[in-house]
């Protein structure tokens, strides 16, 4: 199979200066492929390289030898062998992870994403997906629109893909039949409509065979009146072309200041276009200037357009930080705090609702929170269902919270400053994907209120300075027995204190939550933020909570100012505590009759770098809590 | 508008995961190994931080045995950077003397991989950028451009972060590592183009040249150092002037040359198109352990 479409061999030989010069003003366009194991999508992948000759001599005696070996093509080449790359896979038979591999024609360059099908594989292809201009949606011509085909082309369209090429493969198992052809279009184009796919473009193919990949129509197909493959992804318009159009953009990356007479602005234009002298804003502050030069390596630019890196200099001396965004001055992006978005679920531990991750927009990382999900969407028949969370590979809509103001657009506007993800305070795990899609109105509404007696001035009247002991530990651990010392010995100095604890909080502020896992971290957030409100008043607070999870004991410290969150440990075994067992209630949890019970039924997250920690085994109360005092002192 | 050519889209992703890392990491470092792909990514830091110089020094992890004219070119590159330049050899491979001849996979082992775990320790760099490309070897293909490493530089293939947009997560715990690739979606032939269009200098043993040449095992290989290969093979094997050049460059007892004319960049680029096997080919180190030896090697923390 060699073929004129591909790297002609003879321009190479003969004219190489030639050659070189239209593969420097070739373009790249990035493309997905999504198929289920049987669908034939390495198949395909593997005759593109083979096809485009991007497979060496070496490669192919391994391949022939694979192929004999663990193929399942009998005699003849595997090219699924060539693609699935990690060793875990080859035994199983199956692409677990998104890999990418490289082909060239005249015309272009190309990346694609490999991207398994499974449905417990949707955070892979929603991976695959977010950097890809077209997708192809692969389906078996034996077995028509499935479940697979539908959550596929669902994912795409969620993603932003607008280029849509339905492959209807394996056309040689059935005799290369019009009718079968065209009976899965037609099927395709009903449910495309219903979920909002504007256009596709469906080709009947045989990745095994080679047929209507490089060359259409191929002889077993003369019904067929559209291009082939690659023709297709050689002339669709890539994402980048697109993004030009739109009004400039560009999230500072780096500020870089290599002597006190410069001052740029480093980063990659998400959208539009920029020359000197144009007038821009930065975001959030919304201070204007114009752009003195745009600086590269290379000499300073015209203009430079979206997609390419750059280094801005500006007329005034503005400030201007990691995370901001440099924007054409009279049209920028909106700056909000709460939005609604659509939440892809990445991660093995579900979302907890209420919880603060940190959200990467941009260059920008905030603190968010997700709340209980609007709805979940079934991926197989897109219904909505009512959720209370998200597991791993779940899709669903939800409010986004976040502690400071986004420069943000929706993501249909720009994937560049629509798509977040979000990473876990604790685990730095990357455990979800999202789109924004609008700021709730109640953000812009909400001021704050410039206060005159502002939180020094509380506390210098009391002399001290405000501070929040954390404790921390199991039921029974000893927490509120301290806490309560502490407490009478701050008194007896004269300091303004206020303890917090189940009992006062659980049977007020609190008494509409329970114990599930959602409801814990709702708990503590209320308490966090009750306890920085007396902070600002001024008080030294001391919290009694078990407080499980150190994502929320986080969430807690990153609400105050450094230096005023005090987390103390108090360290007692569960034997031990559970032998104390004060109020009865570790018996209950191991008769069964109280569920999600710290130690028993539910973890508890031992502080890793508590300021404090407490041993209740070696040291009395008293004992403890003149150990802390000493640890606190001097509180002016 | 015309829309920007692919070399132009993979230098801004590139200059775009540089500047991500030096605003978030605590102490990063770029791995330098001379050849033409650590060409590119100093090439690339330059451009991306200029006009400041790149803000992180240059680590060499070097066996001892690589090929002289590479030495020669490693300090010129850093001093015209403007860079700091490290060069660590593992003490202890240094003196157990270890060498290609006699202790096979032991040489990459001790000098690479555990030179590398060792030199990052020492300097407790946090982030180390590479050059490896995901069309160079099949596990490389899934490889995330940021490859988070636990704090004993363990590589897990099944549990990587998730990589959306151009959206990098670089976020850490004391103790573990980043090792980051900004040069994963080019290829062998955007290296070359690349290293043509912006003039990027390299070292001469990538074009032909005539050059004294022994035969090993069934490979062709250059005689760079007369001594060394003495002292390592007991007896100086039969060697030929012949006109050769190299694909990749690493120690020279381990990297085969090929028999070639191809004196300018054209050239190369001309026989690199035309050529019937792959880059690593030339290479030994894929080969031993079988088939999932890369992804083998990688776990254990080589690069």
């Amino acid at each position: 199979m060699s073929d004129p479409i591909y790297k002609t061999d003879a321009l190479i030989a003969e004219d190489i200066d030639a050659y070189l010069d239209q593969h420097q003003n070739k373009t790249m366009l990035r493309f997905i492929t999504c198929g289920s194991v049987d669908d034939g999508k390495s198949t395909l992948i593997g005759r593109l390289l083979y096809d485009s000759k991007m497979i060496f001599e070496d490669q192919l005696t391994a391949l022939e030898n694979d192929s004999k070996k663990v193929g399942t093509q009998g005699q003849e080449i595997d090219f699924a062998l060539l693609v699935d790359g990690l060793a875990a896979e080859r035994e199983q038979g199956i692409t677990i992870d998104v890999a990418y591999r490289f082909f060239n024609t005249e015309k272009r360059k190309f990346i694609v994403a490999d991207c398994p099908g499974h449905e417990q594989y949707t955070r892979n292809m929603v991976t695959g997906a977010s950097t890809a201009d077209l997708a192809v949606v692969m389906i078996d011509a034996r077995k028509g629109v499935l479940v697979q085909t539908r959550r596929h082309s669902y994912i795409c369209n969620l993603i932003g893909i607008k280029n849509i090429v339905l492959a209807v493969n394996k056309m040689d198992l059935v005799d290369y039949s019009q009718e079968v052809f065209d009976k899965i279009v037609a099927d395709y184009a009903k449910f495309a409509e219903e979920i909002g796919i504007e256009s596709f473009t469906a080709m009947p193919i045989s990745g095994f065979k080679g047929d209507n990949i490089t060359l259409a129509p191929s002889d077993n197909t003369p019904w067929y009146g559209g291009p082939s493959l690659i023709e297709h992804l050689e002339t669709v318009e890539v994402l980048t072309a697109q993004d030009a159009e739109k009004p400039f953009r560009m999230p500072v990356q780096w500020v870089n200041r290599p002597n006190l007479d410069f001052r740029g602005f480093s980063g990659q234009i998400a959208t539009g276009a920029v020359k000197p002298g144009d007038a821009v804003r930065v975001l959030p502050s919304g201070k204007t200037s114009h752009v003195r030069s745009i600086v590269t390596y290379g000499g300073d630019l015209d203009e430079a357009v979206a997609g390419q890196s750059v280094t801005l200099t500006l007329t005034d001396e503005i400030d201007c930080s990691r995370g901001n965004v440099i924007a054409v001055a009279d049209n920028p992006p909106e700056v909000a705090d709460q939005f609604e978005a659509t939440v892809v679920w990445m991660d093995d531990e579900a979302l907890l609702p209420g919880r603060g991750y940190w959200l990467k927009l941009g260059s920008q990382t905030v603190s968010a929170a997700v709340a209980e999900p609007k709805y979940e969407v079934n991926v197989n028949t897109m219904e909505h269902l009512a959720a209370k969370t998200l597991a791993l590979n779940s899709i669903g809509v939800a409010e986004v919270t976040t502690d400071k103001p986004l420069v943000f657009e929706s993501y249909a506007d720009s994937r560049q400053l629509g798509g977040f993800i979000l990473i876990d305070k604790v685990t730095n795990a990357t455990v979800a994907a999202g789109m924004l899609h609008f700021s709730l109105r109640r953000s812009q509404n909400v001021h704050w209120q410039a206060v005159d007696i502002n939180r020094e001035e509380h506390a210098r009247l009391k002399n001290q300075t405000a501070k929040v002991l954390w404790f921390t530990g199991l039921s029974g651990s000893g927490k509120s027995t301290i806490a309560n010392e502490v407490e009478k010995r701050l008194n007896l100095m004269n300091r303004h204190t206020f303890l917090l604890d189940g009992d006062n909080i659980r049977h007020g502020l609190n008494k509409d939550l329970g114990f599930t896992d959602a409801d814990r971290v709702e708990n503590i957030r209320r308490v966090g933020e009750v306890a920085k409100l007396m902070t600002d008043a001024g008080l030294i607070v001391l919290t009694a909570f078990i407080s499980p999870f150190r994502a929320e004991r986080q969430m807690v410290r990153d609400l105050l100012p450094e230096g005023e969150f005090v987390e103390v440990f108090v360290d007692t075994p569960l034997e031990v505590a559970e032998r104390r067992d004060v109020k009865g209630l570790y018996k209950k949890a191991r008769e069964g009759k109280l569920k999600n019970f710290t130690g028993i039924d539910s973890p508890y997250e031992a502080p890793e770098n508590a300021e404090i920690r407490v041993n209740t085994v070696e040291m009395s109360p008293q004992e403890a809590a003149a150990y802390i005092i000493d640890r606190i002192m001097p509180l002016k | 508008m015309t829309s920007l050519t692919h070399l132009e889209r993979l230098e801004a992703e590139s200059i775009h995961i540089m500047r991500e890392v030096a605003a978030e990491a605590d102490k990063p470092v770029m791995l330098y190994s001379i050849g033409k792909d650590s060409a590119v990514m100093l090439h690339l830091a330059k451009k991306a931080f200029y006009p400041s110089p790149p803000p992180f020094p240059l680590l060499h992890v070097d066996t001892t045995w690589k090929f002289k004219a590479m030495y020669e070119l490693r300090a010129k590159a850093a001093q015209e950077a403007g860079m700091e330049l490290l060069v660590y050899h593992n003490p202890e491979a240094e003196e157990r003397g270890i060498n290609p001849f006699q202790h096979g996979p032991l040489h990459t082992d001790m000098w690479k991989t555990e030179g590398l775990k060792q030199a990052l320790d020492k300097y407790g760099f946090d982030v180390a950028f590479g050059g490896a490309r995901r069309d160079e070897e099949k596990s490389r293909a899934k490889e995330r451009v940021m490859s988070f490493r636990t704090s004993s530089h363990g590589w897990d293939p099944k549990n990587q972060r998730p990589e959306l947009w151009n959206l990098y997560n670089a976020r850490k715990k004391k103790g573990e590592g980043i090792r980051c690739f900004p040069i994963s979606n080019w290829t062998e032939l955007d290296i070359w183009q690349y290293i043509m269009k912006e003039q990027i200098e390299i070292v001469p043993l990538y074009f032909a040249e005539e050059r004294p040449t022994y035969e090993y095992e069934g490979g062709l290989f250059m005689a760079d150092d007369l001594d060394r290969l003495e002292q390592a093979m007991g007896t100086l094997p039969e060697i030929t002037m012949r006109s050769i050049r190299f694909r990749t460059l690493g120690c020279f007892p381990l990297t085969g040359a090929v028999e070639s004319s191809a004196k300018t960049l054209a050239d190369v680029v001309q026989e690199t198109l035309l050529t019937t096997t792959s880059e690593r080919q030339g290479r030994v180190i894929d080969k031993d352990g079988g088939d999932a030896s890369m992804e083998k090697k990688k776990q254990e923390g080589y690069f």
